[in-house]
């Protein structure tokens, strides 16, 4: 069963392989998503975000959902040394490089519970793989390789694991590192695999803003893999990448 | 005297209500639309796929199997329009929108990248032992795609593209 809605301005998908009709669990499972679009959205008036950068809230009267997200990104920035940032600009809070991940995570979680156990949640290229697509299979989830849409760096077989992605292809040159508060350059794509989204997607943006470094940094740090491509076409990895090759098809 | 100066009231009246019918008509007619066609950045150039060998050539074939009409049937005379299939960078995306007259009422995806075998080449891995493995690991088939963030412009030029073939 497959849906389909878009979110934050980017299409999500979700594949539950489950039998039975799923219906309401989607629908509840999008509902989180919009949510957090509602809360953290740089460009809705009315969004806690926006009414914290105008000065209309303090980060005490926004509610437990941002508090939630604003200290693990407050977690991850201090760990980072500052290469992870909560603001876009000075005095502008901008969580955009943990909010897809969190909220993508959240609405993963909602489905488990409410007993979906095989699903694949895709949120723009951010991907939660539950269970297994069929009886004893995992997921196969590519990695798009920088250079073509139609081409994949590795595809990775995955269960009840998340991967995300930071790459220049799709939005430019949109990643700052923190420190210096410029773009980083130094790489064309990275994935990290990691056990839940929000760590994945937070780390793949750090790994990104940090450098070359980046990639043994995080898999020292966390329990993650890195797949990376820097800019001059090298590929790089970090962590135990070699345990979630898809192997080949028989 | 009097007479011809209430004529002249009566007629600017009604070319006042003429016009305002008209454009309030226009504008409201435009409001249904503007949802999505505010969210379309600049729909006009089509994204192509690079590499060519966009999945599914036969793409028009893909009409909606009966009418799947998502929206319930409570308007007058609800119809389904299928879109045309819209490229983008994992494949084709195509929708078929349901009318209720000119309100959107359901749109049903007929048509989203369904990834195959793939078989390409990674420039270099580092360390190389890991070469051969990531190389074997690209045959695989691929369920889904993780990769930098895309946008929705696919989906919302099949659904425009629909709105477009309204009569």
């Amino acid at each position: 069963m497959r849906f389909l809605d878009t979110v934050m301005g980017i299409p999500m998908s979700l594949d539950i392989r489950d039998a039975g009709d799923h219906h309401a669990a989607a629908k509840e499972a999008f509902a989180l998503l919009h949510e957090a679009d509602a809360i953290f959205s740089p460009y809705l008036p009315g969004s806690q975000l926006s009414r914290l950068n105008r000065g209309e809230l303090t980060l005490e009267t926004t509610g437990p959902a941002f508090l939630e997200v604003h200290e693990l990104a407050a977690r991850f920035a201090a760990v980072s040394g500052g290469v992870f940032s909560l603001q876009a600009a000075p005095g502008r809070w901008d969580l955009n490089g943990i909010v897809k991940g969190w909220a993508t995570q959240r609405a993963a979680q909602r489905l488990r519970v409410l007993g979906v156990a095989n699903f694949v949640l895709n949120a723009g290229g951010d991907v939660v793989a539950a269970g297994g697509s069929g009886p004893g299979t995992a997921w196969n989830v590519g990695i798009r390789s920088p250079e073509s849409p139609q081409r994949m760096m590795a595809v990775l077989a995955l269960r009840d694991m998340a991967v995300a992605t930071s790459a220049t292809y799709e939005r430019g040159l949109h990643i700052v590192d923190g420190r210096t508060g410029r773009p980083a350059r130094a790489f064309a794509s990275v994935s990290v695999v990691a056990a839940d989204l929000t760590v994945a997607d937070v780390l793949a943006t750090t790994v990104f803003a940090m450098g070359p470094d980046g990639p043994r940094w995080a898999a020292e740090r966390y329990d993650c893999s890195v797949l990376a491509q820097l800019a001059d076409g090298t590929v790089t990895d970090a962590g135990e990448l070699r345990r979630w090759l898809a192997p080949a098809p028989r | 005297m009097n007479g011809r100066k209430w004529k002249g009231t009566a007629l600017f009246l009604a070319i006042f209500i003429v016009l305002g019918a008209t454009f309030g008509l226009r504008l409201y007619s435009a409001q249904e639309h503007s949802a999505l066609a505010s969210s379309l950045p600049t729909a006009t150039a089509k994204p192509t796929t690079a590499g060519g060998a966009a999945p599914g050539t036969s793409t028009q074939s893909a009409a909606p199997s009966g009418p799947r009409a998502a929206g319930s049937g409570t308007g007058p005379s609800v119809r389904t329009i299928t879109g045309d299939p819209e490229s983008t960078p994992y494949g084709n995306v195509q929708v078929a929108v349901s009318f209720a007259g000119r309100k959107i009422t359901g749109v049903n995806v007929l048509q989203v990248p369904d990834a195959g075998n793939y078989d390409q080449q990674v420039a270099q891995v580092v360390p190389p032992t890991l070469l051969q493995e990531v190389l074997t690991s690209q045959s695989a088939k691929v369920d889904t795609v993780s990769g930098g963030t895309y946008t929705s412009t696919g989906y919302l030029q099949s659904v425009q593209s629909a709105i477009d073939k309204l009569p």
